[in-house]
């Protein structure tokens, strides 16, 4: 099967400024993609090309076997939560969710209908009344969405629509997004820089570096394969030491500096390879402290505890080891039974060759 | 303490300095006698009733009515669209653009009327009529105009249009269901302030009226007389109220344009 939305070697220049450089993209129908990306790297002009606002410089948008390029934006299949939600003051919370069905050809109980139904799928039955401006974010977002998916449209894009909501608002609403995004089956654009939020609600995401695709991939893999140095700093906390890395025979050798040499799998060198310095990627989690007592039929360094951070259920250690450039971090569950370490205390640092990522890029 | 009771001071001298001999005005237009002087010798509202029957009165009311009407109306869709042009992201020569209409308001009137004689009867061989008029205040009123609109549309969300585009409406579709509603309190707004500055201006229609007197034009014409002095007084009051009138509402739909689009208020005229 083809692809929803199609886009080959879109470029977007703004006078000398190049915003998008080549953005080569397949999205599948029912998908939730997410574009992720820290602010300036074109995230949201890229969304707004898929929308209709911002005309590509060069390359083709296809949606649904369409050529967008003649196509203005109130004829796309693609309807859009905007970052304030814009949703019209002058208005009722109904009129706004009504806005779409105007030029509609449906009976005023049908539109009626529509409204309500659209209001009850995002929790809003009986709000149909009330003014938009005297309604809370939450609200509002909720509004944004049943505005926009009201007309059933083939692509909904959401541009950063958590960022204006406090911490526990926002996760809440990103569970609610992915349940509604299974219920109506709607393929869902998502634009974010909070690599947690991609994590968390995307199919798919595309991690994006100054108008550049830098890696696309499941959040499994994106987490656990960056592809790149900067995909592996921008998702996640992720330790970075430099090293040697080379092939012997069909194998990839890698000596990370103070740790020692390991053989590694070759997809644990998503980038590539290239023989020499390196630098190689380590999780927090994949490497562990062992506590007094425990014993491990892992590779094992001498170190000392040189911060310690407790979240409650974690903590975070980081812990110098001679011979290693900076402190490793390391984070341990906080199961029964287990201390925490406190700084200075000497440890021994767990790790393995499965624990690396050749970064090569 | 003694710092605020200074300014309180300052405040109140000020006020009296502005508003009493407007205060006159009342007071001798209602006063039964041709001579203005105190003591007041009584009450009476026949000054009132002789503007009434004054014919050449009404016909200059009848063209300040005219003439305020048309500049109100041209004077406000011209400030809509400059100040629509001001919330555009960016375009060659905006910024200058738009200073170049706002000059208007520091230009002393009889400079622009002088210049604008010279162009009406000099340059296009025109004769002075109540179009000349109007045209001259449209120029003054514009920037009036636009400032109290750049307000309206500048509190704006730009998403609004983009979002009524979204979801099918074209682009002046948007403009007449989105911004045209949240902005209207704002072109009342204006169409009110410049209908009275229209209104009220004596320079500009002193030198481009026609055969036809403004109101400012034919109340100046009466202070050659002396016995219609107490006249000038009842038409005063009457024009004083009017204005003060039509300031409140235009002010009120201001605040309520800031209020029903749940902006925070910056400024305005009261």
């Amino acid at each position: 099967m083809t692809a929803l939305i199609q886009l080959r070697g879109i470029h977007k220049h703004y006078g000398d400024y190049h915003a998008l450089r080549g953005i080569d993209l397949e999205i599948r129908q029912g998908e939730f993609f997410s574009l992720l990306g820290p602010s300036g790297c074109g995230k949201t002009t890229l969304l707004r090309t898929i929308a209709g606002f911002e005309t590509p410089s060069s390359g083709t948008l296809m949606i649904d076997g369409k050529d967008m390029a003649a196509v203005p934006a109130n004829h796309r299949p693609t309807n859009m939560v905007f970052q304030s939600y814009a949703i019209f003051p002058h208005l009722t919370v109904a009129e706004n969710v009504g806005f779409g069905l105007r030029r509609e050809p449906m009976s005023k109980d049908q539109k009626t209908k529509a409204v309500a139904e659209a209001l009850a799928m995002v929790g809003l039955s009986g709000y149909g009344t009330r003014a938009a401006h005297a309604l809370s974010g939450g609200q509002r977002q909720r509004v944004a969405l049943a505005r926009a998916l009201i007309l059933k449209p083939k692509v909904l894009l959401l541009d950063e629509p958590l960022s204006a909501l406090d911490k526990k608002m926002r996760e809440q609403m990103q569970v609610e997004l992915i349940r509604l995004q299974r219920t109506v089956g709607i393929t869902f654009i998502l634009v974010t820089h909070d690599q947690e939020e991609a994590l968390v609600m995307s199919d798919r995401i595309a991690v994006m570096f100054e108008g550049e695709i830098g890696q696309m991939a499941d959040p499994e893999t994106l987490y656990r394969r960056p592809n790149s140095r900067r995909v592996a700093e921008f998702i996640g906390k992720m330790n970075i030491l430099p090293g040697q890395v080379g092939m012997e025979g069909n194998r990839i050798v890698v000596d990370v500096a103070g740790l020692g040499r390991g053989a590694v799998e070759t997809d644990q060198a998503p980038g590539g390879v290239v023989p020499g310095n390196t630098s190689v990627g380590i999780r927090p989690e994949t490497l562990g402290v062992l506590f007094p007592g425990e014993t491990t039929d892992r590779r094992v360094a001498e170190g000392v505890v040189d911060e310690v951070v407790y979240y409650g259920d974690m903590t975070y250690y980081d812990v110098r080891v001679p011979g290693v450039q900076q402190p490793l971090t390391i984070s341990m569950k906080n199961i029964i039974g287990r201390p925490v370490l406190e700084v200075g205390a000497p440890t021994r640092v767990v790790w393995d060759e499965r624990s690396l990522v050749v970064l090569s890029r | 303490m003694r710092r605020a009771w200074g300014l309180r001071t300052y405040a109140i001298i000020y006020l009296v300095f502005l508003y009493a001999p407007i205060l006159l005005l009342p007071l001798f237009a209602f006063n039964d006698a041709a001579i203005i002087a105190f003591p007041l010798t009584g009450f009476s509202t026949r000054w009132f009733e002789q503007l009434w029957t004054t014919q050449a009165l009404h016909q200059a009311l009848r063209n300040s009515l005219f003439i305020a009407s048309i500049t109100a109306i041209l004077a406000t869709l011209l400030g809509t669209c400059a100040a629509r042009a001001g919330t555009m992201p960016s375009f060659p020569g905006k910024r200058g653009a738009l200073g170049f209409v706002m000059l208007p308001l520091v230009l002393p009137e009889i400079v622009i009327a002088v210049a604008l004689l010279i162009v009406v009867r000099q340059v296009l061989d025109l004769n002075l009529s109540n179009w000349t008029v109007i045209a001259a205040h449209t120029v003054i009123c514009i920037p009036f105009s636009i400032a109290i609109l750049n307000g309206a549309f500048q509190n704006l969300d730009p998403s609004f249009e983009e979002a009524a585009m979204d979801l099918g409406e074209t682009r002046w579709g948007a403009f007449r269901l989105v911004t045209l509603p949240l902005v209207l309190p704002g072109i009342i707004s204006s169409l009110l302030i410049c209908f009275i500055i229209s209104l009220d201006d004596f320079v500009i229609a002193q030198f481009l009226t026609g055969s036809n007197p403004t109101m400012p034009v034919y109340i100046y014409g009466l202070t050659r007389f002396v016995d219609a002095l107490p006249l000038i007084m009842a038409l005063g009051t009457i024009l004083v109220t009017i204005s003060i009138t039509l300031l409140i509402i235009a002010e009120y739909f201001r605040r309520r344009g800031v209020a029903r689009a749940g902006f925070k208020d910056t400024g305005g005229f009261l």
